[in-house]
């Protein structure tokens, strides 16, 4: 019997006319793709079509294609199905896989369209006029108390104002992605483009590295199940303090990264032995219901010197009675990710059939909080799949605060979307804790590149303000009547509250 | 494109309804005849502690059932029809009356309110259950005129010229969102307040939900309902002062913020981060009258026109230069405000705030301002 029933993926062509037989190809693959002998000859069966040896082959000679063996169609067997119960027929284990949610679903988002002024109202040119993205995260009171200054002003009465808030610059951060499943140079690459963009990074549940406290000011420390890295001067060296209850590509269930990835860095910031494996449980065993995490939220605040905390959770169906409890348990944020979120390391299954769209959690959970006049008592952060500023500003219109982006970052970085995360080999240097993987990614270059990510789309993100007539995104965010669908049924227009088009 | 006028004598001295009229007919070009209207203060010296209700009534019988409801909740001093001429270019008039009345003494004490909640709940009576009746005004010693016309028409349909007043706003509409009817013609008017503006204004979709979470309800989708609303709930729910408030409406930028003192700073960055929502962004010019002055304030970066001048203790503000130098003989000042920047009129030794002792919810206000069923009757319901 064969070993494996399963054909390659992909087939690596090199056309040795070309070939200067350097080598290279054979260095960057971090998937032991290559074997030198005289020549490059590549394995298909180990190519994720992460196409690192594409790029640095200086004669251009690689070609990645897809394997076509045709298998019988079958709309129905498709053949991703057949190969998975292959798959696990060889291996009786849980497909792992990483990145998000690949599936075809309906994007609601690409069935979204934004508005424009002309003539009744001007257009306004972003190049000429300013175009303001400040966005201030956290708890607003429902009015601003002022009393008389004594000099004829007034000033902010005692404790009113929203000084426990954070200041960003664009209504855009980065989303968690922990010390451990990404490497250190990815975290400084984060640090420093949070730094340079004002906006934040977030540590995931990974701790945070002694080497990124210097742009502390632009972090958000999070508090997972496993509790990793957290000590009161972790919490206290946070811009804010974020309790992570679910995530996206994986709702309900927990973390592993695996004892290999646990090097002696990740073990000193993680608090763990070296070469242990970090288990986050699925629950927080001190959360087993709203008022638990009440006591959370209020023992982090009062452990971090009152530091706003927001509570990430995945979004599920109930998002919308959930974000309304988080919020009535004193977060200042709640942070919704979406099922097409990425992850690091998820089983498929859970990865590919659990969730709601994030386009339908930021309508529901924006409409819930208005209707219980507690909208302003904290922000939204919306994150699963923020591909562009177009779903950036469609984000916003529906009713979030602020989007996240974590596989949008990873890109600019390099990555390629090969899903081969939970693996530990990227070939670009990024999820993977391998020095010489992990040296690729220098995190000046990465700082880079992150905030030209950044700038770019907040440029965007004014260009849409400008066709829209406003000069500051308060005035797009919750502003669905900007929205109009194209092709959404009824009830889906109805549940995110917005026109068809020509309505 | 609309066009708008404000008139305020800070000293109190009176001034023909003529100069508004005036000021409104320089500005033609800016409406299109689907509506046009003024406000008056001072105009009732005979009863200065009279609410005046200017109203609007379909045919006979709605007549009758909101004379049916004055006559039991009032004492109605007195009751007469508008005084109007006929004017080329006026049709289809409602019939218009007047009443100068007062609540009745015992009806006011069982409904354990102030005059002038009792007074807005009435408004919202009429408006929501009487089909075809309309209360344009109901402040002491003022009165909204308003119509379906050119503002010049309807001003000399209203005899304006005869009225004396301290203030006057005026408007002139351009509809593009709203079919002209004689009620939806500015000033829109709440107890002894009125607004007028000029303007689309582009953040209407996010400042309606934003009002929506405070309990009011933009019935008429137009942006000087939700500009009414705002006023409402900064002014008289939140206290703000009408500075602020202004700055709420109009906010400066962010790079003008980061410059002020450390103090204002904190001030104007959480009003504008609470208020964000609330921030009409787009064009507009906005004229608030009050029986106190007057409050004229441009968005903020000035993209519709709004100029002002000041002769003696004469504020006045308009879309257009023309209009002042129509009405003022010689003005000391003329400039245009900056983006922004409230010019504010106050008369010597009037009250202020406005009306800060109301104890109305959202949809009160709503229904009494648009004269659209936004209530459910049976909470307006005064036993
Ligand atoms: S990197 Fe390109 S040129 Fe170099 S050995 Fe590999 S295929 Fe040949
Ligand atoms: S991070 Fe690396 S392993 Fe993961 S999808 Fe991107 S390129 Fe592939």
């Amino acid at each position: 019997m064969p070993t494996s029933l399963l054909q390659p993926e992909f087939r690596v062509d090199i056309d040795y006319n070309k070939c200067h037989k350097c080598g290279r190809c054979v260095q960057q693959c971090g998937w032991g793709v290559y074997n030198f002998n005289e020549r490059p000859i590549p394995d298909d069966s180990k190519c994720r079509a992460c196409h690192r040896c594409v790029t640095y082959c200086p004669a251009h000679c690689i070609t990645i294609r897809k394997n076509d063996l045709a298998l019988r169609e079958n709309a129905n067997w498709t053949a991703g199905l057949r190969k998975a119960v292959w798959r696990q027929a060889e291996t009786g284990g849980v497909m792992l896989t990483g990145m998000g949610n690949d599936k075809p679903y309906l994007n609601i988002f690409d069935h979204l369209v934004l508005d424009a002024c002309q003539v009744t109202n001007p257009s306004i040119d972003p190049l000429r006029e300013p175009m303001e993205l400040r966005t201030y995260l956290g708890r607003k009171p429902d009015s601003v108390e002022v009393v008389p200054d004594g000099n004829g002003g007034v000033r902010l009465a005692e404790g009113a104002g929203i000084a426990n808030n954070i200041k960003l610059d664009t209504p855009l951060i980065f989303s968690p992605m922990s010390y451990g499943s990404v490497s250190l140079n990815v975290h400084k690459s984060l640090a420093m483009a949070a730094e340079r963009c004002g906006i934040l990074m977030n540590t995931g549940e990974g701790g945070l590295h002694a080497d990124l406290y210097p742009y502390q000011d632009h972090v958000i420390v999070q508090v997972a199940s496993g509790r990793f890295g957290v000590n009161p001067e972790y919490l206290q060296r946070g811009a804010a303090i974020e309790i992570k209850v679910g995530q996206g590509a994986k709702p309900g269930i927990g973390g592993h990264l695996p004892g290999e990835k646990i090097n002696k860095e990740v073990s000193t910031t993680r608090m763990i032995p070296q070469g242990s494996d970090a288990i986050s449980p699925a629950p927080h065993h001190d959360i087993y219901s709203i008022e638990d995490l009440r006591q959370l939220i209020y023992s982090l605040k009062e452990a971090s010197g009152y530091k706003p905390v927001g509570v990430k959770i995945a979004a599920v169906h109930n998002v919308a009675a959930i974000a309304s409890g988080i919020v009535r348990a004193g977060a200042d944020y709640v942070y919704l990710d979406g099922f097409k979120g990425g992850t690091g390391a998820a089983p498929q299954v859970i990865r590919d059939h659990i969730g709601i769209p994030i386009e339908i959690a930021i309508a529901v959970v924006d409409q819930r909080l208005r209707d219980e006049g507690i909208r302003n008592q904290a922000s939204i952060v919306a994150a699963g799949s923020i591909r562009s500023s177009a779903d950036m500003a469609k984000a916003l219109a529906l009713g979030a605060d602020v989007v996240a982006i974590g596989s949008a970052a990873l890109m600019a970085l390099g990555c390629h979307m090969c899903q081969g995360c939970h693996t530990g080999c990227c070939s670009w240097g990024l999820t993977t804790q391998k020095p010489e993987l992990t040296r690729r990614v220098d995190p000046e270059w990465g700082a880079e590149r992150l905030t030209n990510l950044v700038h770019a789309w907040s440029h965007e993100l004014q260009e849409i303000l400008g066709a829209l007539g406003v000069n500051a995104v308060e005035s797009l965010r919750g502003s669905r009547e900007r929205l109009r669908a194209i092709g959404l049924d009824a009830q889906t227009c109805e549940i995110i509250g917005v026109k068809p088009a020509g309505m | 494109m609309c066009g708008l006028m404000g008139i305020c004598d800070q000293s109190g001295a009176l001034m023909s309804g003529e100069n508004a009229i005036k000021a409104m007919a320089v500005q033609r070009d800016r409406g299109n005849g689907l509506g046009g209207g003024y406000a008056g203060y001072g105009i009732y010296p005979e009863f200065p502690d009279h609410f005046c209700f200017h109203m609007m009534y379909h045919d006979v019988k709605a007549k009758e059932e909101a004379e049916a409801v004055f006559d039991r909740y009032f004492t109605v001093d007195l009751a007469e029809p508008m005084p109007t001429r006929a004017v080329k270019g006026i049709t289809d008039a409602p019939l218009l009356w007047r009443y100068f009345l007062q609540p009745d003494p015992h009806k006011l004490a069982d409904s354990e309110m102030t005059a002038e909640d009792f007074v807005v709940h009435m408004v919202m009576l009429v408006n929501s259950s009487i089909d075809g009746a309309f209360v344009a005004s109901s402040g002491k010693n003022m009165g909204a005129f308003k119509g379906v016309g050119f503002p010049e028409e309807i001003g000399h349909y209203y005899l304006l010229e005869e009225y004396e007043g301290h203030t006057w706003v005026g408007h002139n509409r351009f509809p593009t969102n709203t079919p002209g009817w004689w009620g939806g013609a500015h000033p829109f008017t709440l107890l002894d307040w009125s607004i007028v503006h000029n303007g689309e204004i582009s953040s209407y979709g996010i400042n309606s939900r934003y009002l929506e979470q405070f309990g009011y309800k933009c019935t008429l989708g137009t942006d000087t309902e939700v500009a009414a609303y705002l006023f409402d709930l900064m002014l008289r729910r939140h206290k703000l002062p009408l500075e602020l408030a202004c700055k709420a409406l109009a906010s400066p930028l962010w790079s003008e913020i980061d410059r002020m003192p450390e103090a204002e700073q904190a001030v104007m960055r959480s009003l504008r981060a609470v208020y964000g929502p609330g921030m009409l962004n787009g064009p507009f010019a906005i004229v608030l009258g009050f029986n106190g002055g007057m409050v004229a304030l441009n968005d903020r970066i000035k993209l519709r026109p709004l100029v002002a001048a000041r002769q003696g203790s004469i504020m006045m503000v308009a879309s257009e230069e023309s209009a002042m130098r129509e009405v003022l003989t010689a003005p000391d000042e003329v400039w245009a405000p900056k983006a922004g920047e409230p010019v504010i009129a106050r008369i010597e030794g009037m009250d202020w705030p406005i009306h800060g002792d109301l104890h109305l919810s959202a949809s009160e206000v709503s229904c009494a301002v648009t004269g659209v069923d936004a209530c459910d009757v049976e909470t307006v319901e005064v036993s």
